[in-house]
């Protein structure tokens, strides 16, 4: 015979941290109003997001106005234009020259010459003017390179498949201060060297340009990447291409060049050619640069750039971020829910029978942040992701150039968006803790989340410096995580928020959210414990 | 009048308006005193409205503006006094109306406050910063017609964005959703026009009532605007004439 003894069943921690959770979790999934504005936020993000698409004129007009950009070995869009004075090189080889001048064309904004019509130009480099030596793949836009260059305001470079950029030698090259460059080809190993006298050489880089075929081309290269010039304190800029011009000398050859089989010098063939890469004209007249060749002194003038291209003021197309500008409305209905979470408890007294429950007002406050954050976080990662990708296939539709972002890229402007909205829910059921008025809290986070996007984003009012200044110290820095145009060092842009471009790295911006969202959760549980319910 | 009176004493003897309204006064001089401080120009020119830049507080104390106008009708119904407030005077569309008027009245103290002094911070800290009459830029006055038009319309701007928050709670009664709604349809005009093309951005900065009314700051370059100054402040008149009428209407047709 056996006795059941009926007890019982002791709950174990019925005070914990998870039944917590679970209580907060059937308080939010019972009210009605507040499932209902995550579902506003959610809608509100999908429909701005696919529905104005802006209408583009690429590729409605027949196959010849796709507006494809130029894509480097890495797949990222580049600016390969250049005058290009070339020979065959066939295996392994180097080429040195003597560089005495760089000089160059650019537009004249001064206003003396405006009002009259035409390109005013003046004498004038701009920073990135290069000329030097390249070894290229083929002729072709796009194909892998390495090249060897005196720069405008940049000293000697070695730039190599658009990305890359090594400095060299400091200081501008002029007949007194000539820079001498060679560019050794090893297989698919380039190295450069620079030297002040054509004695000394001083290595500046090695680089291995993967798959180079055997047979490439090498020689002479001279562009120079628009001149901008902001105006109006930064409101506006103007802007124009422009000239550089190299001169050359103590041009020599050694290895597979054509014409130099057993020869060292270049004296004795005359099978230079000139190319224009791209559309490398000047602002003169449009002119597709030249080369020139006297004495041994070889003149190259060209116009362009090779380097990554960039999305400037002027940029051509609109990146992913686009399609995520529903995000503020979705950051609206969030932030109501996210303070009513809160305030409601206030407002119907039922936060005294929830303190009662549990009397670690800590830990109701952390199950509340917790279960707001992940149903936000949640609903944010299903909104971004039906208009990442659903949203830049219908640009792409209605004829808008939309800039290759990678899926690592994409994937972080996801995440980093649903993480944005959690963390703004969090943010206002803080402030909802601290205020105890809905009105206040919503006005609240908007006025610290959405006002600072407007004024550094959308419409800066205040010079570059200030709005630098907003982007990362307001919360709107975590918007930084939607960037996916990439700033380079080595082309000049107005690389401004307005532009796409933050000062904060994408994660850094999202930390200085999360850091506003701590400071006011911290103050919501001091005030919590100190006050009477 | 004596619904007047009734809404002035109700919103006086709150102790959040006061602040309320000490902080739209401050915020919008401080603002715009750091905006002027902030600016710089350069030998081509500055580039930018003096007149905005002085009053840009008013971007910011509008939301101050709106939680006020929300929580003069939206408390009344988390606290249950609505009821009251209908039983002493049965004519709903007074009550609102007398609401209105309090409001606009509060709204247009503060905002002459701020304004004023906005512009005298503006007058004296601008010239500093090169908005000179080299450059083509009179200090700012009231003497002077644009400078006069920008000054009273960003005081009239925060009266009928008071009204319209009026209205919005009025038909939502919910503080938190009103709210949301007033700064959505504020902010959110502006925001989303930045992600349009030309011509729809455009459009959108025409209907917004943010982007509309604030052209009645606008005082060079008023060729290049959408909408004449006092067009735009019309736009936002609308918005808070559409609000205000809707919530007169769900007031007087739903139980309290």
């Amino acid at each position: 015979m056996t006795a059941t003894v009926h007890r019982p069943r002791v709950q174990p921690r019925r005070d914990g941290f998870a039944q917590t959770l679970r209580a907060e979790w059937v308080k939010f999934r019972t009210v009605r109003g507040w499932v209902v504005g995550m579902i506003v936020a959610v809608l509100a993000i999908v429909a701005l997001g696919v529905g104005p698409s802006s209408q583009g004129s690429c590729g409605t007009h027949g196959p010849a106005s796709d507006c494809t950009q130029t894509l480097g070995p890495g797949g990222e869009a580049v600016t390969d234009s250049f005058y290009f004075a070339h020979q065959p090189l066939d295996g392994n080889g180097s080429i040195t020259v003597r560089m005495t001048s760089l000089t160059g064309q650019i537009p004249d904004f001064s206003g003396n010459g405006a009002g009259n019509g035409g390109p005013q130009t003046r004498s004038g480099l701009v920073p990135w003017a290069k000329a030097g030596i390249i070894i290229k793949a083929s002729t072709s836009q796009g194909s892998a390179y390495a090249a060897m260059m005196v720069t405008g305001a940049h000293g000697v470079r070695m730039q190599y498949d658009y990305t890359g950029d090594a400095p060299g030698l400091a200081g501008a090259v002029s007949a007194a201060s000539p820079r001498w460059l060679r560019l050794t080809r090893s297989g698919d190993a380039l190295t450069g060297y620079d030297s002040a006298d054509g004695t000394h050489w001083i290595k500046v880089a090695a680089v291995t340009l993967a798959g180079l075929p055997t047979a490439v081309q090498g020689g002479l290269f001279a562009t120079s990447p628009p001149y901008w010039q902001a105006s109006g304190g930064g409101t506006s800029v103007s802007g124009g291409s422009s000239a550089a011009t190299g001169v050359f000398d103590h041009v020599s050859r050694r290895g597979g060049w054509a014409g130099t089989a057993s020869a060292n010098t270049a004296s004795a063939n005359t099978a230079w050619v000139g190319t224009a890469i791209g559309d490398a004209g000047g602002p003169a007249a449009g002119s597709p640069g030249s080369f020139g060749r006297a004495d041994g002194r070889f003149t190259v003038s060209g116009s362009g750039d090779i380097a990554p291209s960039v999305s400037g003021a002027a940029g051509l197309g609109v990146t992913i971020t686009q399609t995520l500008i529903g995000v503020f409305a979705g950051l609206i209905a969030v932030a109501v829910v996210g303070a009513m979470f809160m305030t409601a408890e206030y407002r119907r007294g039922l936060i005294r029978v929830t303190l009662a429950a549990n009397p670690r007002r800590g830990q109701v406050l952390a199950a509340k942040a917790v279960v707001i954050a992940a149903v936000t976080f949640a609903a944010g990662l299903v909104s971004s992701t039906i208009v990442v990708t659903l949203g830049q296939r219908l640009l792409r539709e209605h004829g808008v150039y939309v800039w290759p972002a990678s899926t690592l890229t994409q994937l972080r402007v996801i995440v980093g968006t649903a993480a944005v909205l959690a963390v703004a829910a969090v943010i206002a059921l803080a402030i909802g803790t601290i205020l105890r008025r809905s009105a206040g809290a919503v006005a609240a986070v908007i006025v610290l989340i959405v006002l600072p996007y407007l004024l550094t984003v959308t419409t800066p009012l205040l010079p570059t410096g200030p709005t630098d200044w907003l982007a990362r110290v307001t919360p709107a820095a975590a918007f930084a995580v939607q960037q996916t145009l990439i700033a380079y060092p080595q082309v000049s842009n107005v690389y401004v928020p307005s532009a796409g471009y933050y000062p904060l790295s994408p994660w850094a911006g999202l930390a200085v959210l999360c850091a506003w969202a701590a400071a006011a959760l911290a103050l919501a549980a001091y005030l919590l414990h100190r006050r009477d319910a | 009048m004596n619904a007047l009176r009734a809404e002035w004493t109700k919103l006086r003897t709150l102790a959040g308006t006061w602040w309320l309204l000490v902080a739209v006064s401050a915020l919008t001089a401080a603002v715009g005193g750091a905006a002027s401080a902030s600016v710089g120009c350069q030998a081509t020119g500055c580039g930018r409205d003096p007149a905005k830049v002085a009053l840009s507080g008013i971007g910011l104390t509008q939301a101050i503006v709106a939680i006020l106008a929300v929580l003069a009708i939206s408390g009344e119904y988390s606290t249950g006094m609505i009821g009251t407030t209908l039983t002493a005077m049965p004519r709903r569309s007074t009550v609102l109306a007398a609401k209105a008027v309090v409001l606009a009245g509060l709204a247009l103290a503060a905002g002459a406050v701020g304004v004023l002094a906005s512009v005298l911070a503006g007058r004296l800290i601008l010239p500093g910063h090169g908005f000179t009459a080299v450059h083509g830029y009179p200090p700012l006055s009231l003497a002077n017609g644009a400078d006069l038009r920008a000054a009273a319309g960003s005081v009239l701007y925060l009266a009928l964005v008071a009204l319209l928050a009026l209205g919005v709670a009025t038909a939502i009664r919910d503080s938190a959703v009103s709210i949301g709604v007033v700064l959505g349809l504020l902010y959110l005009f502006p925001v989303i026009a930045g992600a349009l093309s030309p011509d729809w951005a455009r459009r959108a900065a025409q209907v917004g009532p943010m982007s509309a009314g604030l052209y009645i700051q606008a005082t060079t370059d008023l060729r290049s605007l959408p909408l004449t100054p006092w067009q735009g402040l019309s736009v936002l008149a609308l918005w808070a004439a559409g609000a205000l009428l809707t919530g007169a209407l769900a007031l007087r047709l739903r139980d309290a």
